[in-house]
Protein backbone atom coordinates (compact mmCIF):
# COMPACT_ATOMS: atom_id res chain seq x y z
CA UNK A 1 0.00 0.00 0.00
CA UNK A 2 1.68 3.64 -1.19
CA UNK A 3 1.43 6.46 1.37
CA UNK A 4 0.54 8.54 -1.75
CA UNK A 5 1.25 8.16 -5.82
CA UNK A 6 0.99 10.95 -8.11
CA UNK A 7 0.73 9.83 -12.02
CA UNK A 8 1.57 11.70 -14.70
CA UNK A 9 0.08 14.92 -12.46
CA UNK A 10 -0.81 18.05 -13.80
CA UNK A 11 -1.93 21.14 -12.73
CA UNK A 12 -2.91 24.91 -13.93
CA UNK A 13 -3.40 27.75 -11.88
CA UNK A 14 -5.33 30.14 -13.63
CA UNK A 15 -3.73 29.38 -17.41
CA UNK A 16 -0.04 28.68 -15.40
CA UNK A 17 1.50 25.58 -15.61
CA UNK A 18 2.56 25.13 -11.99
CA UNK A 19 2.65 21.13 -12.05
CA UNK A 20 3.87 19.85 -15.35
CA UNK A 21 3.92 15.65 -15.67
CA UNK A 22 4.88 14.87 -12.01
CA UNK A 23 5.22 11.03 -11.13
CA UNK A 24 6.11 10.28 -7.39
CA UNK A 25 5.35 8.02 -5.18
CA UNK A 26 5.86 7.49 -1.43
CA UNK A 27 6.13 3.58 0.67
CA UNK A 28 4.92 3.53 4.29
CA UNK A 29 8.29 3.57 6.54
CA UNK A 30 9.73 6.00 4.14
CA UNK A 31 10.88 9.52 4.79
CA UNK A 32 10.88 11.84 1.84
CA UNK A 33 12.88 14.90 1.22
CA UNK A 34 10.59 17.44 -1.25
CA UNK A 35 12.64 20.30 -2.45
CA UNK A 36 13.02 23.16 -4.97
CA UNK A 37 13.15 27.02 -4.97
CA UNK A 38 10.06 29.40 -3.57
CA UNK A 39 6.76 28.31 -6.44
CA UNK A 40 8.79 25.15 -8.03
CA UNK A 41 5.30 23.37 -7.44
CA UNK A 42 6.44 22.04 -3.83
CA UNK A 43 3.29 23.67 -1.95
CA UNK A 44 0.84 22.80 -4.96
CA UNK A 45 2.05 18.90 -4.76
CA UNK A 46 0.97 18.65 -0.60
CA UNK A 47 -1.99 20.48 -1.88
CA UNK A 48 -2.63 17.75 -4.27
CA UNK A 49 -2.00 14.98 -1.70
CA UNK A 50 -4.22 16.38 0.81
CA UNK A 51 -6.76 16.94 -1.72
CA UNK A 52 -7.19 20.75 -1.45
CA UNK A 53 -7.59 20.65 -5.40
CA UNK A 54 -7.68 18.29 -8.09
CA UNK A 55 -5.23 18.01 -10.34
CA UNK A 56 -6.15 19.54 -13.88
CA UNK A 57 -4.46 16.18 -15.51
CA UNK A 58 -3.09 12.83 -14.25
CA UNK A 59 -4.13 10.69 -11.19
CA UNK A 60 -3.66 11.17 -7.09
CA UNK A 61 -4.18 8.65 -5.04
CA UNK A 62 -3.66 8.82 -1.10
CA UNK A 63 -4.24 5.59 0.83
CA UNK A 64 -5.13 3.58 -1.56
CA UNK A 65 -8.41 6.12 -1.92
CA UNK A 66 -9.19 9.64 -3.06
CA UNK A 67 -7.52 12.61 -1.65
CA UNK A 68 -9.70 15.09 0.39
CA UNK A 69 -12.11 11.62 1.05
CA UNK A 70 -12.78 12.44 5.10
CA UNK A 71 -11.63 8.73 5.27
CA UNK A 72 -8.72 9.22 4.02
CA UNK A 73 -7.89 12.38 5.94
CA UNK A 74 -8.23 10.85 9.10
CA UNK A 75 -4.94 9.43 8.56
CA UNK A 76 -3.02 12.43 7.11
CA UNK A 77 -0.86 14.75 9.39
CA UNK A 78 -0.34 17.87 8.05
CA UNK A 79 1.93 21.11 9.24
CA UNK A 80 1.59 23.99 6.98
CA UNK A 81 4.59 26.15 6.65
CA UNK A 82 4.24 29.66 9.14
CA UNK A 83 0.80 27.24 11.22
CA UNK A 84 -1.16 29.99 12.71
CA UNK A 85 -3.34 29.20 15.24
CA UNK A 86 -6.62 31.09 16.78
CA UNK A 87 -4.88 33.51 19.85
CA UNK A 88 -7.45 33.96 22.05
CA UNK A 89 -6.99 29.75 22.57
CA UNK A 90 -4.76 28.00 24.67
CA UNK A 91 -2.85 25.32 23.06
CA UNK A 92 -4.68 22.28 25.19
CA UNK A 93 -7.91 23.98 23.87
CA UNK A 94 -6.83 24.06 20.40
CA UNK A 95 -5.10 20.76 20.28
CA UNK A 96 -8.42 19.52 21.65
CA UNK A 97 -10.30 21.02 19.21
CA UNK A 98 -8.48 19.73 16.77
CA UNK A 99 -8.42 16.46 18.46
CA UNK A 100 -12.17 16.50 17.64
CA UNK A 101 -12.30 17.13 14.11
CA UNK A 102 -9.86 14.68 13.01
CA UNK A 103 -12.23 12.12 15.75
CA UNK A 104 -8.98 11.41 17.68
CA UNK A 105 -8.80 10.58 21.49
CA UNK A 106 -9.15 13.04 23.49
CA UNK A 107 -6.33 11.61 26.08
CA UNK A 108 -3.58 12.33 23.17
CA UNK A 109 -4.28 16.21 24.00
CA UNK A 110 -1.59 16.37 27.07
CA UNK A 111 0.23 13.60 25.79
CA UNK A 112 1.45 15.07 22.70
CA UNK A 113 1.67 18.76 24.34
CA UNK A 114 4.15 16.66 26.39
CA UNK A 115 5.76 14.65 23.41
CA UNK A 116 6.71 18.53 21.74
CA UNK A 117 7.85 20.34 24.97
CA UNK A 118 4.68 22.28 25.59
CA UNK A 119 3.48 20.75 29.08
CA UNK A 120 4.39 23.88 30.72
CA UNK A 121 2.51 26.27 28.26
CA UNK A 122 -0.42 24.22 27.33
CA UNK A 123 -2.82 26.37 29.34
CA UNK A 124 -1.38 29.64 27.77
CA UNK A 125 -3.37 31.59 25.34
CA UNK A 126 -1.06 31.02 21.93
CA UNK A 127 -1.31 35.05 21.11
CA UNK A 128 1.85 34.52 24.13
CA UNK A 129 3.72 31.88 21.91
CA UNK A 130 6.68 32.38 20.54
CA UNK A 131 7.53 31.34 16.94
CA UNK A 132 9.22 27.96 17.98
CA UNK A 133 6.56 27.33 20.11
CA UNK A 134 3.43 27.70 17.44
CA UNK A 135 5.82 25.63 15.49
CA UNK A 136 5.79 23.02 17.72
CA UNK A 137 1.84 22.97 18.29
CA UNK A 138 1.77 22.36 15.34
CA UNK A 139 3.53 19.80 15.18
CA UNK A 140 1.37 17.91 18.18
CA UNK A 141 -1.82 18.56 15.61
CA UNK A 142 -0.07 17.06 13.01
CA UNK A 143 0.52 13.97 15.07
CA UNK A 144 -2.89 13.42 16.55
CA UNK A 145 -4.63 10.30 15.78
CA UNK A 146 -1.44 8.38 14.51
CA UNK A 147 -1.30 9.87 10.88
CA UNK A 148 0.42 7.22 8.23
CA UNK A 149 0.81 9.59 6.26
CA UNK A 150 2.71 12.84 7.58
CA UNK A 151 3.09 16.11 5.65
CA UNK A 152 5.65 18.43 7.16
CA UNK A 153 6.29 21.88 5.50
CA UNK A 154 9.62 23.44 6.95
CA UNK A 155 9.00 21.68 10.18
CA UNK A 156 12.22 22.82 11.85
CA UNK A 157 11.38 26.59 11.38
CA UNK A 158 11.66 28.75 14.62
CA UNK A 159 13.21 25.39 16.43
CA UNK A 160 16.00 25.22 18.38
CA UNK A 161 19.17 23.05 18.02
CA UNK A 162 17.97 20.82 20.43
CA UNK A 163 14.31 20.29 19.57
CA UNK A 164 15.28 20.28 15.79
CA UNK A 165 17.06 16.84 16.66
CA UNK A 166 14.10 15.98 19.04
CA UNK A 167 12.05 16.23 15.83
CA UNK A 168 14.14 14.34 13.99
CA UNK A 169 14.25 11.84 16.17
CA UNK A 170 11.09 11.44 16.57
CA UNK A 171 10.20 11.17 12.92
CA UNK A 172 12.85 8.41 12.45
CA UNK A 173 11.11 6.69 15.37
CA UNK A 174 7.45 7.29 13.53
CA UNK A 175 9.20 6.05 10.09
CA UNK A 176 10.34 2.84 11.98
CA UNK A 177 6.85 2.21 12.87
CA UNK A 178 5.89 2.46 9.35
CA UNK A 179 4.44 6.15 8.73
CA UNK A 180 5.18 7.73 5.34
CA UNK A 181 7.09 11.45 5.79
CA UNK A 182 7.12 14.08 3.28
CA UNK A 183 9.57 16.69 4.61
CA UNK A 184 9.51 19.82 2.87
CA UNK A 185 12.64 22.17 3.50
CA UNK A 186 15.39 24.81 2.59
CA UNK A 187 17.57 23.69 5.38
CA UNK A 188 19.38 20.67 2.99
CA UNK A 189 22.36 20.11 5.66
CA UNK A 190 19.81 19.40 8.42
CA UNK A 191 17.59 16.73 6.57
CA UNK A 192 20.63 15.19 4.83
CA UNK A 193 21.13 12.59 7.53
CA UNK A 194 17.13 11.41 8.11
CA UNK A 195 15.72 11.55 4.76
CA UNK A 196 15.99 8.18 2.35
CA UNK A 197 14.84 9.79 -1.04
CA UNK A 198 14.54 12.82 -1.99
CA UNK A 199 12.52 14.69 -4.88
CA UNK A 200 13.94 17.60 -6.49
CA UNK A 201 11.47 20.09 -8.39
CA UNK A 202 11.98 22.96 -10.53
CA UNK A 203 9.70 25.14 -12.76
CA UNK A 204 7.04 22.48 -11.63
CA UNK A 205 8.32 19.57 -13.24
CA UNK A 206 10.30 16.57 -11.35
CA UNK A 207 13.89 17.35 -11.94
CA UNK A 208 15.54 14.27 -9.90
CA UNK A 209 14.39 11.42 -7.38
CA UNK A 210 16.12 9.29 -5.52
CA UNK A 211 18.30 7.99 -2.62
CA UNK A 212 21.64 10.36 -2.07
CA UNK A 213 23.91 7.48 -3.51
CA UNK A 214 21.59 7.27 -6.65
CA UNK A 215 21.29 11.21 -6.94
CA UNK A 216 24.95 11.63 -7.26
CA UNK A 217 25.36 8.97 -9.78
CA UNK A 218 22.74 10.50 -11.64
CA UNK A 219 24.28 14.03 -11.19
CA UNK A 220 27.86 12.37 -12.47
CA UNK A 221 29.39 15.08 -10.07
CA UNK A 222 32.98 15.01 -9.14
CA UNK A 223 34.46 13.29 -5.33
CA UNK A 224 37.21 15.83 -3.52
CA UNK A 225 39.94 13.71 -2.64
CA UNK A 226 42.01 15.81 -0.23
CA UNK A 227 45.47 14.27 0.37
CA UNK A 228 48.60 15.20 2.48
CA UNK A 229 51.58 14.58 1.19
CA UNK A 230 54.23 11.96 2.63
CA UNK A 231 57.06 13.91 1.00
CA UNK A 232 55.98 16.43 -1.59
CA UNK A 233 52.91 18.07 -3.45
CA UNK A 234 54.49 17.64 -6.85
CA UNK A 235 55.80 14.03 -6.37
CA UNK A 236 52.06 14.01 -5.21
CA UNK A 237 50.97 15.52 -8.43
CA UNK A 238 52.84 12.92 -10.72
CA UNK A 239 51.22 10.23 -9.33
CA UNK A 240 48.02 11.33 -9.95
CA UNK A 241 48.96 12.29 -13.27
CA UNK A 242 50.11 9.07 -14.36
CA UNK A 243 47.22 7.03 -13.10
CA UNK A 244 45.28 6.14 -15.46
CA UNK A 245 41.86 7.72 -14.73
CA UNK A 246 43.58 10.98 -14.26
CA UNK A 247 42.21 12.42 -17.39
CA UNK A 248 40.51 15.83 -17.37
CA UNK A 249 40.76 15.83 -13.60
CA UNK A 250 41.30 18.91 -11.59
CA UNK A 251 44.13 19.55 -9.44
CA UNK A 252 44.81 22.70 -6.52
CA UNK A 253 46.71 22.60 -3.72
CA UNK A 254 46.48 24.54 -0.87
CA UNK A 255 47.82 24.56 3.05
CA UNK A 256 50.50 21.56 1.88
CA UNK A 257 47.39 19.79 0.91
CA UNK A 258 46.20 18.24 -2.52
CA UNK A 259 42.37 18.38 -4.14
CA UNK A 260 41.85 16.29 -6.37
CA UNK A 261 38.42 16.09 -8.05
CA UNK A 262 37.22 12.48 -9.56
CA UNK A 263 34.30 11.05 -11.20
CA UNK A 264 32.71 8.60 -9.26
CA UNK A 265 33.54 5.70 -11.42
CA UNK A 266 37.29 6.56 -11.39
CA UNK A 267 37.43 7.45 -7.58
CA UNK A 268 38.29 3.71 -6.66
CA UNK A 269 41.10 3.42 -8.54
CA UNK A 270 42.91 6.34 -8.57
CA UNK A 271 42.63 5.53 -4.45
CA UNK A 272 44.40 2.75 -5.10
CA UNK A 273 46.79 3.94 -6.98
CA UNK A 274 47.73 6.55 -4.69
CA UNK A 275 47.76 4.40 -2.28
CA UNK A 276 50.20 1.93 -3.70
CA UNK A 277 52.62 5.15 -4.64
CA UNK A 278 53.23 5.12 -1.01
CA UNK A 279 53.23 9.46 -1.48
CA UNK A 280 50.16 9.54 0.94
CA UNK A 281 49.92 10.67 4.36
CA UNK A 282 46.97 11.28 4.98
CA UNK A 283 43.39 10.65 2.68
CA UNK A 284 40.19 12.67 3.02
CA UNK A 285 37.18 11.99 0.71
CA UNK A 286 34.59 14.49 0.22
CA UNK A 287 31.26 13.35 -1.51
CA UNK A 288 28.69 15.93 -2.96
CA UNK A 289 26.23 16.90 -0.38
CA UNK A 290 22.63 16.97 -1.17
CA UNK A 291 23.17 20.94 -1.02
CA UNK A 292 25.51 20.82 -4.02
CA UNK A 293 23.39 17.97 -5.92
CA UNK A 294 20.12 20.37 -5.55
CA UNK A 295 22.61 23.21 -6.80
CA UNK A 296 23.44 21.11 -9.55
CA UNK A 297 19.95 19.82 -10.57
CA UNK A 298 18.74 23.38 -10.33
CA UNK A 299 21.29 24.63 -12.68
CA UNK A 300 22.82 28.44 -12.39
CA UNK A 301 19.10 29.70 -12.18
CA UNK A 302 18.66 28.37 -8.92
CA UNK A 303 20.26 31.24 -7.09
CA UNK A 304 18.28 33.59 -8.52
CA UNK A 305 15.15 31.96 -8.11
CA UNK A 306 15.60 31.00 -4.52
CA UNK A 307 15.25 35.04 -3.83
CA UNK A 308 11.67 35.11 -5.00
CA UNK A 309 8.55 35.70 -3.57
CA UNK A 310 6.64 33.09 -2.28
CA UNK B 1 -22.64 15.71 12.39
CA UNK B 2 -19.95 15.41 14.70
CA UNK B 3 -17.61 18.32 13.14
CA UNK B 4 -20.55 20.69 12.66
CA UNK B 5 -21.08 20.35 16.06
CA UNK B 6 -17.56 20.61 16.84
CA UNK B 7 -17.51 23.74 14.82
CA UNK B 8 -20.53 25.39 16.53
CA UNK B 9 -19.18 24.42 19.76
CA UNK B 10 -16.21 26.61 18.92
CA UNK B 11 -18.01 29.67 17.83
CA UNK B 12 -20.09 29.06 20.74
CA UNK B 13 -17.75 28.98 23.23
CA UNK B 14 -15.46 32.21 21.43
CA UNK B 15 -19.37 33.95 21.76
CA UNK B 16 -19.13 33.19 25.62
CA UNK B 17 -15.22 33.91 26.31
CA UNK B 18 -15.53 37.40 24.48
CA UNK B 19 -18.70 38.36 25.57
CA UNK B 20 -20.82 39.10 22.55
CA UNK B 21 -23.24 36.52 23.91
CA UNK B 22 -23.81 38.55 27.20
CA UNK B 23 -23.35 41.84 25.98
CA UNK B 24 -26.03 41.30 23.13
CA UNK B 25 -28.43 40.63 25.47
CA UNK B 26 -27.66 42.96 28.12
CA UNK B 27 -28.29 45.70 25.25
CA UNK B 28 -31.46 43.78 24.13
CA UNK B 29 -33.00 43.46 28.22
CA UNK B 30 -32.08 47.56 28.75
CA UNK B 31 -33.47 48.49 25.45
CA UNK B 32 -36.74 46.32 26.21
CA UNK B 33 -37.30 47.24 29.68
CA UNK B 34 -36.86 50.69 28.93
CA UNK B 35 -39.22 51.29 26.07
CA UNK B 36 -41.63 49.26 28.45
CA UNK B 37 -41.32 51.75 30.97
CA UNK B 38 -41.13 54.82 28.89
CA UNK B 39 -43.49 53.56 26.08
CA UNK B 40 -45.88 56.06 26.94
CA UNK B 41 -43.87 59.66 26.89
CA UNK B 42 -45.15 60.45 23.89
CA UNK B 43 -49.01 61.11 25.51
CA UNK B 44 -47.05 62.75 28.23
CA UNK B 45 -46.98 60.45 30.85
CA UNK B 46 -44.18 57.83 32.35
CA UNK B 47 -45.58 54.03 31.97
CA UNK B 48 -46.34 50.86 30.28
CA UNK B 49 -48.36 51.87 27.17
CA UNK B 50 -49.84 48.50 25.76
CA UNK B 51 -48.08 45.16 24.16
CA UNK B 52 -48.76 45.91 21.08
CA UNK B 53 -47.12 49.45 21.17
CA UNK B 54 -44.77 48.16 22.75
CA UNK B 55 -43.99 45.07 20.51
CA UNK B 56 -44.05 47.62 17.46
CA UNK B 57 -41.14 49.77 18.97
CA UNK B 58 -39.25 47.31 19.82
CA UNK B 59 -39.46 45.83 16.34
CA UNK B 60 -38.50 49.34 15.48
CA UNK B 61 -35.30 49.04 16.70
CA UNK B 62 -34.72 45.45 16.38
CA UNK B 63 -34.83 46.26 12.94
CA UNK B 64 -31.79 48.58 12.85
CA UNK B 65 -30.09 46.47 15.82
CA UNK B 66 -30.70 42.80 14.94
CA UNK B 67 -28.77 43.41 11.18
CA UNK B 68 -26.43 45.24 12.41
CA UNK B 69 -25.43 42.88 14.92
CA UNK B 70 -25.48 39.64 12.89
CA UNK B 71 -23.51 40.60 10.31
CA UNK B 72 -20.58 41.80 12.64
CA UNK B 73 -21.22 38.77 14.26
CA UNK B 74 -20.49 36.48 11.06
CA UNK B 75 -19.02 38.83 8.71
CA UNK B 76 -15.49 37.28 9.53
CA UNK B 77 -16.82 33.61 9.82
CA UNK B 78 -14.78 32.32 6.35
CA UNK B 79 -12.33 35.14 5.50
CA UNK B 80 -11.30 35.59 9.10
CA UNK B 81 -9.97 31.76 9.79
CA UNK B 82 -8.17 32.14 6.21
CA UNK B 83 -6.52 35.29 7.37
CA UNK B 84 -5.72 33.71 10.94
CA UNK B 85 -4.02 30.78 8.75
CA UNK B 86 -6.70 28.48 10.04
CA UNK B 87 -8.73 27.94 7.20
CA UNK B 88 -6.35 25.79 5.43
CA UNK B 89 -4.89 23.40 8.16
CA UNK B 90 -8.67 22.61 8.21
CA UNK B 91 -9.90 22.05 5.19
CA UNK B 92 -7.09 19.37 5.20
CA UNK B 93 -8.92 17.61 8.35
CA UNK B 94 -11.89 15.12 7.98
CA UNK B 95 -14.14 18.24 7.24
CA UNK B 96 -16.00 19.70 4.18
CA UNK B 97 -16.68 23.46 3.37
CA UNK B 98 -20.30 22.13 3.75
CA UNK B 99 -19.95 21.01 7.56
CA UNK B 100 -17.17 23.69 8.21
CA UNK B 101 -20.05 26.29 7.23
CA UNK B 102 -22.95 24.76 8.59
CA UNK B 103 -20.76 24.56 12.03
CA UNK B 104 -20.92 27.90 11.68
CA UNK B 105 -24.01 28.95 11.07
CA UNK B 106 -24.99 26.41 14.33
CA UNK B 107 -22.69 28.17 16.32
CA UNK B 108 -23.39 31.77 15.23
CA UNK B 109 -27.24 31.12 15.03
CA UNK B 110 -27.31 29.54 18.61
CA UNK B 111 -25.32 32.48 20.01
CA UNK B 112 -27.85 34.88 18.17
CA UNK B 113 -30.73 32.90 19.76
CA UNK B 114 -29.58 32.72 23.11
CA UNK B 115 -28.97 36.53 23.06
CA UNK B 116 -32.38 36.89 22.06
CA UNK B 117 -33.78 34.96 24.38
CA UNK B 118 -32.23 35.80 27.19
CA UNK B 119 -32.35 39.51 26.48
CA UNK B 120 -36.44 40.09 25.69
CA UNK B 121 -37.14 37.14 28.09
CA UNK B 122 -35.82 38.68 30.50
CA UNK B 123 -37.84 41.67 29.72
CA UNK B 124 -40.73 40.07 29.15
CA UNK B 125 -40.62 38.23 32.80
CA UNK B 126 -40.07 41.69 34.62
CA UNK B 127 -42.80 43.17 32.54
CA UNK B 128 -45.08 40.71 33.85
CA UNK B 129 -44.29 40.97 36.92
CA UNK B 130 -43.94 44.73 37.41
CA UNK B 131 -46.80 46.33 35.60
CA UNK B 132 -49.97 45.82 37.17
CA UNK B 133 -53.29 44.43 35.02
CA UNK B 134 -51.24 43.35 31.78
CA UNK B 135 -52.85 40.42 30.25
CA UNK B 136 -49.55 38.16 30.63
CA UNK B 137 -50.96 35.91 27.86
CA UNK B 138 -51.24 38.14 24.83
CA UNK B 139 -47.69 39.44 26.28
CA UNK B 140 -46.52 35.79 26.32
CA UNK B 141 -47.71 35.65 22.98
CA UNK B 142 -46.57 38.48 21.62
CA UNK B 143 -43.37 38.01 23.09
CA UNK B 144 -42.92 34.36 21.72
CA UNK B 145 -43.39 35.58 18.39
CA UNK B 146 -40.96 38.63 18.66
CA UNK B 147 -38.40 36.41 19.83
CA UNK B 148 -38.94 34.05 17.04
CA UNK B 149 -39.13 36.66 13.95
CA UNK B 150 -35.50 37.92 15.87
CA UNK B 151 -33.86 35.72 15.70
CA UNK B 152 -35.10 34.48 12.05
CA UNK B 153 -34.24 38.15 10.85
CA UNK B 154 -30.58 37.93 12.64
CA UNK B 155 -29.99 34.36 11.11
CA UNK B 156 -31.17 35.87 7.53
CA UNK B 157 -28.26 38.27 7.85
CA UNK B 158 -26.25 36.27 9.44
CA UNK B 159 -26.45 33.88 5.92
CA UNK B 160 -25.98 37.30 4.04
CA UNK B 161 -22.72 38.09 5.71
CA UNK B 162 -21.16 34.34 4.93
CA UNK B 163 -22.11 35.02 1.38
CA UNK B 164 -19.55 37.89 1.65
CA UNK B 165 -17.44 35.71 4.12
CA UNK B 166 -16.95 32.90 1.20
CA UNK B 167 -16.22 35.20 -2.06
CA UNK B 168 -13.56 37.91 -0.43
CA UNK B 169 -10.21 37.49 0.48
CA UNK B 170 -9.53 40.40 3.16
CA UNK B 171 -11.06 40.82 6.02
CA UNK B 172 -11.68 44.82 5.79
CA UNK B 173 -13.49 44.08 2.62
CA UNK B 174 -15.74 41.33 4.07
CA UNK B 175 -16.67 44.22 6.91
CA UNK B 176 -17.56 47.22 4.51
CA UNK B 177 -19.68 44.70 2.05
CA UNK B 178 -21.76 43.89 5.16
CA UNK B 179 -22.02 47.49 5.97
CA UNK B 180 -23.35 47.64 2.20
CA UNK B 181 -25.75 45.21 3.17
CA UNK B 182 -26.76 46.77 5.64
CA UNK B 183 -27.25 49.92 4.62
CA UNK B 184 -29.41 48.77 1.21
CA UNK B 185 -31.74 46.44 3.55
CA UNK B 186 -32.43 48.85 6.60
CA UNK B 187 -32.46 51.85 4.64
CA UNK B 188 -32.29 52.08 1.18
CA UNK B 189 -34.58 49.66 0.20
CA UNK B 190 -37.93 51.19 1.41
CA UNK B 191 -37.04 54.66 -0.59
CA UNK B 192 -36.24 52.68 -3.55
CA UNK B 193 -39.89 51.09 -2.71
CA UNK B 194 -41.65 54.57 -2.44
CA UNK B 195 -39.76 56.35 -5.02
CA UNK B 196 -40.84 53.97 -7.45
CA UNK B 197 -44.28 54.13 -6.23
CA UNK B 198 -44.34 57.90 -6.48
CA UNK B 199 -42.39 57.77 -9.46
CA UNK B 200 -44.80 55.56 -11.84
CA UNK B 201 -47.80 57.86 -10.41
CA UNK B 202 -50.06 54.88 -10.11
CA UNK B 203 -48.64 53.19 -13.46
CA UNK B 204 -46.97 50.59 -12.01
CA UNK B 205 -49.02 47.27 -11.17
CA UNK B 206 -50.59 47.55 -7.78
CA UNK B 207 -51.01 43.80 -7.62
CA UNK B 208 -46.78 43.37 -8.04
CA UNK B 209 -46.33 45.95 -5.58
CA UNK B 210 -46.59 44.15 -2.26
CA UNK B 211 -44.56 41.44 -2.93
CA UNK B 212 -41.55 43.31 -3.32
CA UNK B 213 -41.84 43.54 0.42
CA UNK B 214 -41.07 40.05 0.42
CA UNK B 215 -37.49 40.74 -1.43
CA UNK B 216 -36.50 42.31 2.40
CA UNK B 217 -35.97 40.47 5.40
CA UNK B 218 -36.62 43.73 7.71
CA UNK B 219 -39.78 44.59 5.89
CA UNK B 220 -41.12 40.69 6.31
CA UNK B 221 -40.23 40.86 9.88
CA UNK B 222 -41.79 44.47 10.58
CA UNK B 223 -44.76 42.93 9.06
CA UNK B 224 -45.07 40.10 11.56
CA UNK B 225 -44.53 42.41 14.47
CA UNK B 226 -46.60 45.25 14.01
CA UNK B 227 -48.82 44.90 10.99
CA UNK B 228 -50.68 41.87 13.10
CA UNK B 229 -51.33 44.50 16.00
CA UNK B 230 -52.29 47.42 13.86
CA UNK B 231 -54.99 48.67 12.15
CA UNK B 232 -53.84 49.21 8.47
CA UNK B 233 -54.94 52.51 8.86
CA UNK B 234 -52.10 53.46 11.14
CA UNK B 235 -49.61 52.06 8.97
CA UNK B 236 -47.17 54.67 7.05
CA UNK B 237 -44.94 54.17 4.39
CA UNK B 238 -44.46 51.45 2.55
CA UNK B 239 -45.76 49.26 5.20
CA UNK B 240 -49.30 49.78 4.35
CA UNK B 241 -48.41 48.08 1.34
CA UNK B 242 -48.12 44.39 3.38
CA UNK B 243 -51.57 45.15 3.82
CA UNK B 244 -52.59 43.86 0.31
CA UNK B 245 -50.35 40.73 0.74
CA UNK B 246 -52.55 37.84 -0.09
CA UNK B 247 -50.34 35.59 1.84
CA UNK B 248 -51.10 36.09 5.67
CA UNK B 249 -49.07 35.24 8.94
CA UNK B 250 -47.80 31.70 8.17
CA UNK B 251 -46.57 33.00 4.31
CA UNK B 252 -44.41 35.94 6.02
CA UNK B 253 -42.86 33.22 8.33
CA UNK B 254 -42.18 31.03 5.37
CA UNK B 255 -40.73 34.10 3.60
CA UNK B 256 -38.36 34.53 6.62
CA UNK B 257 -37.45 31.28 6.57
CA UNK B 258 -36.48 31.41 2.90
CA UNK B 259 -34.27 34.49 3.65
CA UNK B 260 -32.10 32.40 5.64
CA UNK B 261 -32.10 29.36 3.91
CA UNK B 262 -31.37 30.77 0.67
CA UNK B 263 -28.79 33.03 1.05
CA UNK B 264 -26.93 29.77 3.04
CA UNK B 265 -27.29 27.48 0.18
CA UNK B 266 -25.90 30.40 -2.03
CA UNK B 267 -22.85 30.92 0.08
CA UNK B 268 -22.33 26.77 0.78
CA UNK B 269 -22.05 26.92 -2.99
CA UNK B 270 -19.80 29.78 -3.60
CA UNK B 271 -17.78 28.24 -0.78
CA UNK B 272 -17.37 25.13 -2.75
CA UNK B 273 -15.85 26.48 -5.62
CA UNK B 274 -13.58 28.71 -3.78
CA UNK B 275 -9.71 28.39 -4.04
CA UNK B 276 -8.14 27.50 -1.08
Amino acid sequence: MSCFRLENVSYKYDKALVLNGVDLRLEPGEILGLFGHNGAGKTTSIKLILGLMTPSQGKVSVLEGEAGDPKISQYIGYLPENVMFYPQLTGREILAHFARLKGANLRQVPELLEQVGLDDAMDARVKTYSKGMRQRLGLAQALLGKPRLLMLDEPTVGLDPVATADLYRLLRKLRDEGTGIVLCSHVLPGVEPYIDRAAILTDGSLKAVGDLASLRRQANMPTTLSIEPENTVAALESVVNSAKASAGLMMRHDNGRLHVDVRPAEKMELVKALMASGEVRDLGIYQPTLEDVYVHFIGSGGLAHRGGAQ
Amino acid sequence: MNSIWTIARKELSDSLRNRWLIAIAIVFATLAVGIAWFGAAASGQVGYASTPATIASLASLGIFLIPLIALLLAYDAIVGEEEGGTLLLLMTYPLSRGQLLFGKFLGHGLTLALATLIGFGVAGVAIALLVEDVAVGALAVAMFRFIVSTTLLGWSFIALAYVVSVRVSEKPVAAGLALAIWFFFVLIFDLMLLGTLVASQGEFNPELLPWLLLLNPTDIYRLLNIVTFSDSAQLSGVLSLGADLPIGPSGLWLALVLWFVIPLTGAWALFRSRRI
